[in-house]
This record gives C-alpha cells, structure tokens and sequence, in this order.
C-alpha cells in the first residue's frame, strides 16, 4: 500500500512488438510531451513571480514580460501590510496544528494497528467518515462553535484545522505500524530495552517516513486552508489574520495591489511547494488508504 | 469479584485511553459543529449572529421559496459532474505519460505536483489576474492570437459572462484537481505487476486494447477512490469561485457552498438550513463511498 520509490516496470515492454532501435525516438518523445506537461502546470506559479517583480509603474501596460524586473514589491511588503505579522500567524497555526495532530494520531495509530478490540472498527469508520468532511460542509456549525467557545481566532483555528487532518495521519500512521512486525518490538523488549524503550528506539524511527509525511502534510493544509481562516478571523487586524486571508486585504474596493499580492503570495507558496516535494511519494497512500488496496 | 470486575473493565477500556484524545478532536471539531448547524437552521439568526428565537422550519421554506435557490443546485450538479470527470479523464492520459521511463522523470512529476501543493486561493487569483480585460496575461496572448480582437472589451472581460466565468472557473478547478488524480491513478499503475502485460502481449493484444482490457480494469479501484475523493473536494470547493467571481453576478456562478457563505452574511438561519442540505448530500455521496470500496476488508486485514 506504500508506493515504493523503485521505478515502475516501463509499460512499453507490454508490446514487446517494437523494434529496440526506435525505442530512443519513442522516449524523446515522452520525455518531450512530459516536459511541456510539466512547464505548463508551472507557467501560472512564474506568471506570479513575472508580476511580483514587474514595476508599479507597469502594472497598466499590457505586455506579456515587464521591461525590467525590480525587488521593490518584496522590500516593501514588511514594512506597511505587516506581512510578517500574517507569517507569524499562519506558523503559529500550521505547527500547532501538526502538534496537535501527531499527539493524537500516533496513540490512536499505533492502538489500532496492534490490537483488535471492540469498537476499534467502529473508531476507524469515525475517521474514515471524518476524512469525508470538510470545514465547508459544516461552516455555520463551525463559526457559531468556536464563537461560543470565546477562544482568540488563532487557537480556534489549530484546534479546527487539527480536527480535519487527524484522519490523513491516523491512516498513514496505521499503515506504517501495520507494517513493522509486532516480533521486531517483542525481541528488543526481551533484550532489555523495556516498553517504552522499544516504542521510541525500534518503532518509532521505523514509523518515521511516515511521521514526517502526516507533519509535513498537516502543516500545508492548514498553513493553506482558506475558508475556516476567512470565517473566523474576519474581524481581526490584518497582522493577526492568517497569511491566505492577509493576502486578500491586498484586493481593494476599487483595484487591487497585484505587485504586494503576487510578491506575498510567493512568500505563501514557495515554502509549502519545497516541503510538498519531500511527501510528493507517499501522500496518495494517507489520502486514498482507506480504500485501495 | 468486585476487584476482578474492575481488572476486567480496565482491560476493556485501555484502548480508550489511547483513542480518547482522536475521539475528542473529532467530537468537538466534526461532530459537535453539525449539531450547532442542524440547531441553528431552526433558529432565527441575524447576520450580526444574535440569536432572535425559534423559527420552525421558516429558514427551509424561504430557502427552498429562494428564485436562485433551484438553478444554484443545479449548477452545483453541473459543476462536479463536469469538474471530476474531466479531471478524471486527463489524468488517465497523464498517469500513462509519466508512468514511462525517461530522462528527468523525478524532476518532470515535482512540477506536476505544484498547482496541489500551493493553496488553491493563490492559483484562483493568479488566474483571476490573467483573465483581467485590459491587462491580463492570459487576454494579452488571445489578442496577439488575433481571438480577443480589442483588450477591455466585453469579448475580453470572461468572468464577467456568467458562461465564460463559469467555464474559466472549471478549467481552474480541473487543473488544481490534475495533480492528486494522476498520482492517484499511478500509484494504481505501479500495482499493476508486468507479467499480466507480459501475458496480453502474448495473447496478441495491442497496445490499446490491452489498455482497455487489461489496465483499466486493474485502475478500477484507484479510478474509484480518486473520483470520489475529487467529487467531494470538487463539491465543497469555495476558493476558486469565491475568489474569482464571488459567485456573481447575481448568484449566477455561485455553487451550493458559495451562496451558503453568501447567505451567511445577511441571515445565519437560512445559511445554516443551506449548510444542512449540503451536508445531507455530502452524506449521499459518503455513503455511496463507503458501500463502493472496500474500506471493511482494509480495516480488518
């Protein structure tokens, strides 16, 4: 269920039929349709660092490439918006986030992965159904919640978007668990290491791809998540307010400061593209566990 | 045996300890807000969110006596049948492509992942600028192209046609959705062992037709999981639409959750009766995943 990294078997031996000399011609040409694949699933991601380098003064001008590129829309952006404050914020949510959720999913991964017991199917369909929800389908829910609960926005936003990635983490983890033998945990406790020897210095560093995964993808959908954000942090100052919600103060009632916008969107996005890249192999298996074999 | 009683209740009640704290997130965060929501849809709630008292099954009759209310449900419909199975469809033919062997294939599938990494909002907005009537990249290319003949014009405003905009909208939908899809799809390709290829090729089929008789069956289970993970995401998704068109003008770009968010802003009542049709419908299509994967045997393995 893990997708290994090793290459997949290439799928043009299922012919068998083509010569070998014009396999060569034939991987240029996947190699070439895979690439322009590729630049174009990018081109929207550069047209955002086109703009944030183009210079104010050439924002009207329709021409596809500024005439120079300038840093000024990236120097300025911590000094009036307050972008760093936004930072600060979406941080603050994203880790503790991912704190929150490692803290609760590896007990419950690890228990559920080792022991059968009664109620445990029923606790895996709950995060099964869970992974089915999202804060959208229960926004109204959400916002009057967490109005009445009184918390600040930022701690209201850890808890909901810990709450919504729990079940990815559970999956994941359970499925590296599964896959250590219980033999490899009994032999290290009978050489003396203890239960909680076993678990920390055999188990745990086996299960660590795994964990890295769940962290890793926990803080990119919360350091992203947009409508919960929205909702409750509407009212807040702009430093207070999460990044993806910050960057829409950007878009005023009458024209919008695209250079800041592209310039603080590219603070937002780079960061989360580099750590995505880390999980790229493993992520499909936490979201689709629980139905693929 | 009061003290063997207890051991026994103890034993039976120790994977609660370690499950506790999961069923306690998911309480509070999951489960609790659907019964505020269900609560607050029989309430009369202003915009300000004070509670004004009870109010029977008002907020569903003026919601289901809404003009926009029908058309907005079945745009919704239109919007995820046309989102997933579109994504759907190309990403088989982009699994294909980078599941061969060839130089840079590591570096080529990182790129692909970009649109599903960064937020959705941010790529929403990116097109949103390059849609613009006068400035916008996307219409700068058309009127070299000689397909907008004059910038500014209405031909060149798209999100504000409620067709185009809605066109525009979906291709933005399908494109963030490509990523997920098409690894899903690969990672189903990579399950698939060579010998069976082995054995088609054997039996004289070609390429495509062991493409059609021997791959898209064995996909069948990844082909399942992802579009029903997509028609959820596809069916909750807010940013796109809210960031691009606010659902306008009128509401004739708005899906079900967008013109829930709408109506939030003036009558949290009504908005929150709209909040527990999506809901049941969302339940519709889990319990259709849930009795069309295997879920069961993957949990009791």
């Amino acid at each position: 269920m893990i997708t290994t990294t090793k290459p997949a078997p290439r799928v043009a031996a299922r012919a068998g039929t083509a010569p070998r000399a014009r396999r060569p011609l034939r991987t240029w040409l996947v190699a070439g349709a895979a690439y322009l694949i590729a630049v174009i699933f990018l081109l929207p991601y550069l047209e955002m660092l086109v703009m944030a380098g183009r210079p104010n003064n050439e924002l009207g001008r329709a021409t596809i490439f500024p005439s120079h590129f300038t840093f000024s829309n990236f120097t300025t952006l911590w000094s009036g918006g307050g972008l760093g404050g936004s930072i600060g914020t979406s941080l603050q949510i994203a880790a503790g986030a991912t704190v929150i959720v490692l803290l609760v999913a590896l007990p419950a991964a690890y228990c559920t992965a080792r022991h059968r017991f009664r109620g445990r199917t029923a606790f895996l369909l709950l995060v099964l159904t869970t992974q089915m929800f999202q804060p959208a389908a229960m926004l109204v829910g959400i916002q009057r919640e967490f109005i009445n609960f009184g918390l600040p926005p930022t701690l209201s936003l850890i808890i909901v978007n810990a709450g919504f990635n729990l079940a990815f983490a559970v999956w994941i983890l359970n499925a590296f668990f599964s896959s250590i033998p219980v033999e490899l945990e009994e032999a290290s406790m009978v050489d003396g290491l203890g239960r909680v020897g076993a678990l920390t210095r055999i188990t745990l560093p086996l299960a660590a791809p795994g964990i890295v995964t769940a962290l890793i993808f926990t803080f990119i959908s919360a350091w992203n998540e947009f409508l919960v954000a929205l909702t409750l942090s509407l009212g807040e100052s702009p430093t207070q307010q999460p990044l993806t919600v910050a960057i829409n103060n950007y878009i005023g009632q009458y024209s919008v400061d695209w250079g800041h916008l592209f310039a603080a969107g590219l603070v937002a996005t780079v960061p989360v593209i580099i750590l995505f890249a880390f999980i790229e192999r493993r992520v499909v298996s936490g979201l689709t566990a629980g139905a693929v074999k | 045996m009061p003290a063997a009683l207890r051991r026994l209740n103890l034993v039976r009640l120790a994977p609660l300890l370690w499950l506790g704290p999961a069923i306690a997130l998911i309480g509070v965060v999951v489960l609790w807000p659907v019964v505020v929501m269900v609560q607050s849809s029989f309430q009369q709630i202003g915009g300000e969110g004070f509670v004004a008292g009870y109010n029977g099954t008002k907020n569903y009759a003026h919601l289901f006596n809404e003009p926009d209310f029908v058309s907005v449900l079945l745009r919704t419909l239109v919007w995820v049948v046309v989102v997933v199975a579109v994504t759907v469809f190309i990403s088989l033919g982009l699994a294909q492509l980078f599941h061969q062997q060839f130089p840079g294939r590591r570096v080529a599938r990182w790129a692909l992942i970009v649109p599903w990494a960064a937020s959705v909002m941010m790529t929403a907005l990116i097109f949103k600028w390059a849609l613009d009537p006068n400035v916008g990249v996307i219409n700068v290319i058309l009127h070299h192209l000689g397909v907008v003949k004059q910038l500014g014009s209405n031909r060149a405003d798209w999100l504000g046609n409620p067709t185009s905009a809605l066109a525009w909208m979906m291709g933005v939908a399908i494109f963030v959705s490509l990523p997920f899809t098409t690894y899903a799809i690969l990672s189903g390709l990579q399950g698939i062992p060579r010998d069976v290829y082995e054995a088609a090729s054997i039996d004289g089929a070609t390429s495509w037709k062991s493409y059609l008789g021997v791959t898209l069956p064995l996909l069948r289970p990844a082909i399942l999981v992802a579009t029903l993970i997509n028609v959820i995401n596809v069916f909750n998704s807010f940013p796109i639409i809210w960031e691009m068109t606010r659902g306008g003008p009128g509401y004739e770009t708005a899906t079900s959750t967008i013109y829930m968010v709408e109506l939030k802003q003036g009558d949290v009542g009504q908005s929150a009766s709209m909040s527990v049709i999506n809901f049941l419908l969302v339940i519709v299509i889990v319990l259709v995943y849930l009795s069309t994967t295997r879920w069961k045997e993957q949990v009791d393995q």
